[in-house]
């Protein structure tokens, strides 16, 4: 589905990957962690042609992806922080994507569910910054894209849009959708993901599944076994 | 790329400053009108006006409108599209949007005050490409600016600067270097010179259409000698076109290498 190799990403003087390798078979929830800092945001920007790789080849669904945009069809893309024009409603918003993406939506579900019929005629400015991140995640899992990829989806949600997202992504995982998620709340990375990457200071430290990760740093709290790595990493 | 330009095109439809920018030139027209009471002599008020001003709401808007729009860049970035037709599509939807004020803002008055009836109609057409011209120029050129510099400030100072050095400073130092090398033979030196500046350039091809000799000044002169009155214009338009589209290919250039 994603195959990495070598990519390398300055920006100025400061390097932010420095030689990942990473292969991402279809199918399953795959959890990007790292500290702050650690180029998680680069690596999905890198993957979406959005940040140009110094060195490095990537390549999405068997395609190449340098100069090219037609692979995006089939990535669905939740941003970090959800910045919208804010002159447009979000009713507009939702055709806008749409159109741009010549595909049909199913969003209707979503607007029930995330409660946001009430907010559709208002402007993307004047909402909250959860309401935000409901419209950002509506738009997102909107199309039935194979590949999504989620940068922190869970940023400012109350509970209960919270289990929906849950349940959107499982959801996915069970239609056979490959999701790529980043996120800081380790409970949320431990109920979800099948698979982890960390990323440290540029590469990428562990690969592998919950299991491999406790077993390997000995162990059995899961947020401990990630802090464990952060300070093991730092001795060496 | 169409699609960008006109989702573009609508949200500065929607937004004050094309109004603004339409009522001013309404206002602008009716006045000098109003004063003038000849067509042909307000023409000539206009292109005064026309050749400075409108570099200079170019560049700001096309700055402006470049950094407000960086969360619709974003989002557009990842969606399945190219990215010279997102740029494009942009540059295309605000240099769109500033014509159509500007062309309505002159045209309304003066297909009232009987342009059609008149013989200014070339003159005026003139003006408006002219006009049309300056606003795709500098646009661009602000466009440019704004996608390397990623500080607003420093965009902005960069593209007013821009202006005051063509519409300003240029002349100056053109006056400068024609007084400081009066000995020695200037014609190709101010006919390059000339061809360096859009401002400039547009008044000489105003002034030539015109045919008014004693507002030619010096290049518009040497212009007329060297290339008669048509060859002189379509020399000009020419040149006015490859300054255009220079810049549009270097923003499409730029904004394939950069990272968002």
């Amino acid at each position: 589905m994603i195959e990495i190799q070598g990519l390398h990403k300055k920006f100025g003087k400061n390097q932010v990957l420095s030689g990942v390798d990473l292969t991402i078979k279809g199918g399953g929830i795959f959890a990007v962690l790292g500290p702050n800092g650690s180029g998680k945001t680069t690596l999905i920007k890198s993957i979406l042609g959005m940040v140009v790789p110094n060195k490095g080849r990537i390549s999405v669904l068997d395609t190449d992806i340098k100069n090219s945009w037609k692979y995006r069809e089939e990535i669905d893309y939740l941003p970090q922080i959800a910045n919208f024009p804010g002159n447009l409603k979000v009713k507009e918003l939702i055709r806008m994507i749409k159109d741009l993406r010549r595909k049909p939506g199913n969003e209707e579900r979503m607007i029930d569910q995330f409660g946001l019929d009430p907010f559709l005629d208002k402007k993307l400015s004047t909402l909250s910054g959860g309401t935000k991140q409901k419209v950002n995640i509506l738009l997102t899992f909107m199309f039935d894209g194979p590949l999504k990829i989620l940068d922190e989806p869970t940023t400012g949600l109350d509970p209960a849009s919270l289990i929906c997202l849950k349940e959107l992504i499982l959801e996915g995982k069970q239609k056979g959708k490959t999701i790529l998620i980043t996120s800081h709340i380790m409970q949320f990375v431990e109920e979800m993901a099948d698979e982890i990457v960390y990323l440290l200071e540029g590469k990428i430290y562990f690969k592998g599944s919950i299991d491999e990760l406790k077993t390997k740093t000995g162990q059995t709290n899961f947020e401990h076994a990630i802090a464990d790595i952060s300070i093991h990493a730092a001795d060496v | 790329m169409f699609k960008i330009l006109k989702y573009s095109f609508y949200d500065l439809i929607r937004s004050r400053w094309s109004y603004v920018y339409f009522l001013f030139y309404l206002a602008l027209g009716f006045v000098l009108l109003f004063l003038n009471n000849d067509l042909s002599k307000a023409v000539i008020t206009f292109m005064n006006v026309i050749i400075v001003l409108v570099p200079l709401i170019g560049t700001i808007f096309g700055v402006m409108y470049f950094y407000n729009s960086k969360e619709f860049t974003e989002l557009l970035l990842a969606q399945p599209l190219k990215r010279s037709s997102i740029f494009l599509g942009q540059y295309l939807g605000v240099a769109g949007s500033l014509t159509l004020s500007l062309v309505l803002g002159l045209g309304i008055p003066f297909v009232l005050y009987g342009l059609f009836r008149s013989e200014a109609i070339w003159n005026f057409s003139l003006l408006l490409v002219t006009g049309t011209f300056l606003t795709l120029i500098f646009t661009a050129l602000s466009f440019n600016i704004a996608l390397s510099n990623e500080n607003k400030i420093m965009g902005f100072g960069y593209a007013v600067l821009l202006w005051l050095f063509l519409a300003v400073i240029y002349d100056g130092l053109f006056l400068l270097s024609l007084i400081i090398f009066e000995e020695y033979p200037l014609d190709s030196f101010s006919l390059a010179t000339t061809m360096f500046n859009p401002i400039d350039l547009s008044r000489t091809l105003i002034l030539l259409k015109l045919d008014i000799s004693a507002l030619l000044g010096y290049t518009g002169a040497v212009f007329k000698q060297f290339f008669g009155t048509n060859l002189g214009l379509i020399i000009a338009i020419g040149v006015l076109l490859l300054w255009a589209v220079l810049p549009i290919f270097h923003l499409v250039y730029r904004s394939r290498k950069k990272d968002f």
